[in-house]
Formats: C-alpha cells, sequence, structure tokens
C-alpha cells in the first residue's frame, strides 16, 4: 500500500480520521433508532471513510471543500470540533449552525468548509466558483467538491466541468462512487461503470482508484491537488466505494443484493489499513487501540454535549436570512 | 365507495390510467424500486404489475425527466413524471416553465402537451429548506401550466385521473404527510372536479379559503371555534389553476369575511392571488379587512421548535378569525 512511503505521522493522522468518522457515524446508527436523540433522516458514510480522510489530508488547511448530503465524515476529516458537528446534526442551539442546518446542510467556514448542498448535483457548480474566486484573488488554494455516482448525472455537474476546464480553474472533482444513487444500482442509473471516463470529455485528468485503499485515495488526491493547484486546471478523482448502511438510516436495504453487501463488507476501509499498519510495524496494536479508544471518546463527549444542549428558540427561526443593517460590512 | 388512504387513493389512479391507456408510463427517481417500502406509497407494486416498460426509473436527473415528460407528451404519449420533493422541480422549471407552458401557445396551438408532473409537497419532517418549499405560487405565477392540489384521499384519486387525461400540462402537488390519510373514496374514475371548489364546512360569519394540507388546519379552527358559536365557512379549492372564483366570492358575500390559509410563505404567497381576486370582485360585501395565515418569510427550519413555529396552525386562523370578528 505505502509505496511512497508515507511519514508515520501522515499514517496516524489518516487512521485516527477514519476511526473518528467510524465512531461518530456508528453512534449516529444508534441514535437514529431513538426517534427523538437526532432530526431528520441520518445519511452516513459508514465503509466510505477512507475518502473524506484520504482526500481531505491531501489539501492544506486553507483548501476549500464543498460536500453533499454525506458530509459528516468530509468535516470531520477537515477539522470540525465534533461536539459542534453533533449537537448540530440534533438540530441545537449550541450546533455549528445554531440548529438552522441539521444533519443536511452543515457549513463550517471557520475550517474553509463553506457549503454543502442537498440538492443532488448542486455542489459541483458552487466549488467551481468558489475555485473561480481563488483564481480570481490569485490564491494558491484549490476547492475540493464531493459528491456521488448519482449526482454525476445531473446537467449540473457537466457544466461545472467544462467551465472549470475552460478557464483552468482549481476543482479537484471527486466522484465517490459508492454503487448506487438511492435504490437505483450503478448499473441502472449510470451509462459508464467508471465516472472518471468522462473526465476525458472535459479535457482534465481523470483517475479511478479503490476508494476503501486510504493511502491509494491519500496519494492519488494529492497529486491532483499539486496539480490544480499549479494552475494546470481541474482534475477529476474517482473512488470505488461502498455505501455500507444503506442511503439513509431510514432503508430498509430491501433492493440491496446481501452478496454484495458481503463482499464490500469484507473490504472494509478501516480493518484494511489497520492490518496494513500492523503487519509493517509501522502502530503497534495497542497504539491503535489509543487511536480507537480515543475516537470512541470523542464521540461520547460529543453526544453529551448535544444532548444536554437546548433546541434554539422557536422565535429565533425569524434571524441569519438576512445580513441586518448593523452588521453590515 | 372504498375505504382508502391518500397514497393508495393516487395508487388507484396510477394504476387505473396505466390500464386504460397504453400511452400512459410513469417515470422518475425511485418510482419503480423505491429505499421506501410502503403499500401507501403512490407507485407501490407498479413495477411489479407494469413492468419496466412503463415504470421507468431515472438517473438523477430532474431536468431530463421534465424533458421527457414534455417531449414524449408532444409526441402523443401521455408520461407522469415525479419530482421527488417540491424544492426539485427549480432544477426541471426550464422544461416545465419555458417549454411545457409556452410551446403550445407559441405554436399557434399546434403542439400539445398532455403530461403530468407529480411532486411531493410538505413541511414538518425535519429535512429543511430544499426539501421543503411550497412553491406552488411559482407554478402558478406561469400561464400555461394548471395546478393540482388535493386535501384528501377521493380528491387525490379523482384530480389525478384528470390531470393524466387533461390534454394539458398539469403539475400535481401531493401532500407527502397526508399519505397515510384514510378517506371514502369512489370505486372506479370519480366525477369531474377541477376547478371546482369544495365547501368542506358551512358557514355564515367567516370564510376560510386554503388547499392541500392546510384545510385540515382550518377544520380545526373551525371546530374550535365553533364552540364559541363562530361559524367557519371552509373552502378546499383543490385546483389553484384554474381557480373557482365563482364559490369563494359567493362564500364572502354571505359571511362577509375572509381568512387566507396556506402553508407556503406569506410574500408574494397564492393567497394574495386569493385576496386580491377577492378586494376587486366582492369589496361591498366585506365587513373586514381580508386577512392571510401563512408561513413567515423564511426558509423551512430544521430544528423542532422552530419547524413547528414555521407551519401555519390553527391557532394562527383562530386568532386571524378572531382579530376581524370584532
Ligand atoms: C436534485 C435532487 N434530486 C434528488 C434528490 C434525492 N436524493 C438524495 S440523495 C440521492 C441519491 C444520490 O446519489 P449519489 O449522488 O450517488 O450520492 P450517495 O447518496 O450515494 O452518497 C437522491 C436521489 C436530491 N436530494 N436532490
Ligand atoms: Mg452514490
Amino acid at each position: 500500500m505505502n509505496d511512497k512511503f508515507l511519514p508515520v505521522g501522515v499514517l496516524r493522522k489518516l487512521y485516527s480520521d477514519m476511526a473518528l468518522i467510524r465512531h461518530f457515524e456508528d453512534k449516529l446508527v444508534l441514535l437514529a433508532q431513538e426517534k427523538s436523540r437526532v432530526v431528520g433522516m441520518q445519511i452516513l458514510a459508514n465503509g466510505q471513510e477512507a475518502v473524506a480522510a484520504g482526500v481531505v489530508n491531501a489539501l492544506e488547511p486553507d483548501d476549500v471543500i464543498v460536500s453533499n448530503h454525506r458530509s459528516h465524515g468530509h468535516l470531520l476529516a477537515k477539522g470540525a470540533d465534533p461536539q459542534k458537528l453533533m449537537a448540530e446534526i440534533m438540530c441545537k442551539a449550541t450546533g455549528v449552525n445554531k440548529g438552522k442546518a441539521g444533519t443536511l446542510h452543515l457549513a463550517v467556514p471557520e475550517i474553509n468548509a463553506i457549503m454543502t448542498s442537498t440538492i443532488v448535483g448542486a455542489s459541483p457548480p458552487l466549488a467551481m466558483g468558489a475555485a473561480f474566486a481563488q483564481q480570481y484573488l490569485d490564491r494558491s488554494n484549490i476547492t475540493t467538491v464531493f459528491f456521488g455516482d448519482g449526482a454525476a448525472a445531473e446537467g449540473s455537474v457537466h457544466e461545472a466541468m467544462n467551465m472549470a476546464s475552460l478557464w483552468k480553474l482549481p476543482v479537484l472533482f471527486v466522484c465517490e462512487n459508492n454503487c448506487w444513487a438511492g435504490a437505483q444500482h450503478l448499473r441502472e442509473h449510470s451509462c459508464v461503470e467508471n465516472i472518471a471516463r468522462r473526465a476525458d470529455a472535459y479535457d482534465m485528468p481523470g483517475t479511478t482508484v479503490d476508494g476503501n485503499d486510504v493511502l491509494a485515495v491519500y496519494n492519488t488526491a494529492s497529486d491532483m491537488a499539486d496539480h490544480c493547484r499549479k494552475g494546470k486546471g481541474p482534475a477529476f478523482l474517482e473512488t470505488r466505494t461502498y455505501r455500507m448502511r444503506g442511503h439513509g438510516e431510514h432503508d430498509p436495504c430491501h433492493y440491496m443484493d446481501p452478496a454484495e453487501l458481503e463482499k464490500w463488507g469484507l473490504l472494509c476501509p478501516l480493518k484494511t489499513f489497520r492490518k496494513y499498519l500492523e503487519e509493517h510495524q509501522v502502530l503497534p496494536t495497542d497504539q491503535i487501540n489509543d487511536i480507537d479508544r480515543k475516537a470512541a471518546l470523542i464521540v461520547e463527549e460529543a453526544v453529551i454535549f448535544g444532548d444536554e444542549s437546548p433546541f434554539p428558540a422557536a422565535a429565533d427561526a425569524l434571524n441569519d436570512l438576512w445580513i441586518e443593517e448593523e452588521n453590515r460590512h | 365507495m372504498v375505504m382508502m388512504s391518500y397514497g393508495q387513493a393516487l395508487q388507484s389512479a396510477l394504476d387505473i390510467a396505466l390500464e386504460k391507456d397504453a400511452n400512459v408510463f410513469l417515470a422518475g427517481e425511485g418510482v419503480g424500486t423505491s429505499i421506501h417500502v410502503d403499500p401507501n406509497l403512490p407507485t407501490h407494486g407498479l413495477l411489479e404489475k407494469y413492468g419496466p416498460g412503463r415504470i421507468k426509473d431515472t438517473p438523477v436527473s430532474e431536468a431530463a425527466i421534465a424533458g421527457l415528460a414534455v417531449g414524449a407528451s408532444a409526441m402523443g404519449l401521455r408520461p407522469v413524471v415525479e419530482i421527488m420533493f417540491f424544492p426539485f422541480i427549480t432544477l426541471a422549471s426550464d422544461m416545465l416553465v419555458n417549454h411545457a407552458a409556452k410551446l403550445r401557445y407559441m405554436s399557434g396551438g399546434k403542439t400539445d402537451f398532455p403530461l403530468t408532473v407529480r411532486v411531493k409537497a410538505g413541511v414538518n419532517f425535519g429535512a429543511g429548506s430544499q426539501h421543503s418549499h411550497n412553491l406552488e405560487a411559482w407554478i402558478a405565477h406561469t400561464p400555461g401550466l394548471k395546478l393540482f392540489y388535493p386535501s384528501n384521499p377521493a380528491d387525490a384519486k379523482g384530480l389525478l385521473l384528470e390531470a393524466i387525461f387533461d390534454p394539458n400540462p398539469v403539475i400535481f402537488v401531493e401532500e407527502m404527510l397526508l399519505y397515510w390519510m384514510q378517506g371514502e373514496v369512489a370505486e372506479g374514475a370519480p366525477p369531474v372536479s377541477s376547478g371546482k371548489a369544495n365547501i368542506v364546512r358551512d358557514g355564515t360569519d367567516c370564510t376560510i379559503v386554503t388547499y392541500g394540507g392546510a384545510v385540515h388546519t382550518a377544520m380545526q379552527a373551525a371546530e374550535t371555534l365553533s364552540k364559541e358559536e363562530i361559524s367557519l365557512d371552509v373552502i378546499d379549492l383543490r385546483t389553484l389553476v384554474p381557480l373557482d372564483e365563482n364559490t369563494m366570492l359567493e362564500s364572502v358575500r354571505k359571511t362577509g369575511r375572509l381568512v387566507v390559509l396556506h402553508d407556503a410563505n406569506r410574500f408574494c404567497g397564492y393567497g394574495a392571488e386569493i385576496a386580491a381576486t377577492v378586494a376587486e370582485k366582492a369589496f361591498s360585501s366585506l365587513k373586514a379587512p381580508i386577512m392571510r395565515v401563512a408561513a413567515p418569510d423564511i426558509p423551512v427550519p430544521v430544528s423542532p421548535p422552530q419547524e413547528a413555529f414555521f407551519k401555519p396552525s390553527p391557532e394562527k386562523v383562530i386568532s386571524a378569525v378572531r382579530a376581524i370578528m370584532g
């Protein structure tokens, strides 16, 4: 896996992020079963941790990300405060967005996670605009956008790819191909199996990697981020992975092939990476266990914080639509 | 008459239409295989019965779904396509607003678009404003699109059948949270009701004009107020385009008071059109100002207390009525 000889610090960080995401999402699985604990649909990224960790760790802190409805992992990897994130998912006043976002529309601009959209296919044009601003302002940063295989069928994605390439904008398009768009399998909704083939049509480099191999994701994302940063225009990274918990926690998954699910279960990105770290003696088992324990603790504390936080006042619903006169800048 | 849910009534309409006319087909994201399994959902079981040639699951491509309907209807088919949630209609709007609505007119009446777009609406399921946003005023503001909005199982079935066999494009709004509501429904194809408002409660003191899920809010308010000897005339418009002006004007001439109620935002909402029409045509009958009860002018919030605050409640209707009863 580690043919690029990444430093131990990077490997540890990748595993820590993946562990945190997994614990966080596993906790939400449980909370979603208790109706009143979290609000709305819980659309989780269990099984896709290597994409979030691999891509985001290949970015600079000042690089921007734009995410979609399956965003928790991206945001945690980018460094969102797990407590405020959990509180937001519970729609509490102490959440990152004061309870105005909920699980699906999280925006954490303080860590350059500027927008999340649940409108499938909206994120790529939004990211293209952010990348335009980076180019316009002569910044050395790039914008990374996460979207699904399903989203790749929206016209907006194609418009964004063409314009980004035409204007050589620093966008890293990350298509998380998890084999599903709702109840439609990839082969039922896409005319190509590898979405990265479309990169060629928009004259940008495109690669498909094993999205459950965090080092493959990290290395390719690093190269592509470099390409974007050097002013060579956008790049397209497709990560092949699997949606391990169905579309959302409300999905009974009756249409899914259990054999396919089981196959991908064996390819669990955390298990694979852990095995690698142990076998190559990168990290001793007890240190890996420590990382997991710490992740579990962070999540426990986040849940306590969320549970103890109040809901926002009903009338505060009227705030935040407009910038008030006194706050104008 | 048979008892069935609003969702089953829609399903029954789709079933009858598919059975009756080979040119009817369904398309949309999950209309065949859905992540939800519930016999109360409108497209439940239709794939098994009619097969993938007529019940077509599509990619996540709203512009193409709407384009499919416009193009196929111009060729004489009767497409019934689904836009999953109301706010997603913005992605389909070019096909609907610039094409379905305008091209018959601009062809000098030569091209027809007998299509139906089913769209799910609803507030109060905690998904936030990108899933909950009642955009009926946007649709109604476009000449050339009909707009149906049933509030109960019987109308759901009758109006959907009418929509499908209407030679004009119809946007058909389904009140998602009513899918499980039970009611008496006629067997076979019920009598025509589009363009005809329904007086769901007869009263003398104040008229409530409303539609969709808000009809039930109005009925609760009417029940409470009846204990104070205030009697409401509650009108369910059923179809917003065409609008049955006569029924509401007659009611206002009788009661002298009007409260307009809807779940959509207040500013430039459909209620403004109702208020203006009544002010223009029944001004001399009014004993008090027309009141609007609608959602505040903010996106639908996600947090439970704020989402509840957003939705117009029976209490808000009651205060509005009291305010003009003097
Ligand atoms: C414009 C739009 N259409 C439909 C939906 C409903 N929807 C939410 S997620 C989803 C599937 C998206 O699939 P994909 O892009 O592959 O992302 P995944 O859920 O697999 O992560 C659909 C159809 C939506 N949110 N927005
Ligand atoms: Mg997908």
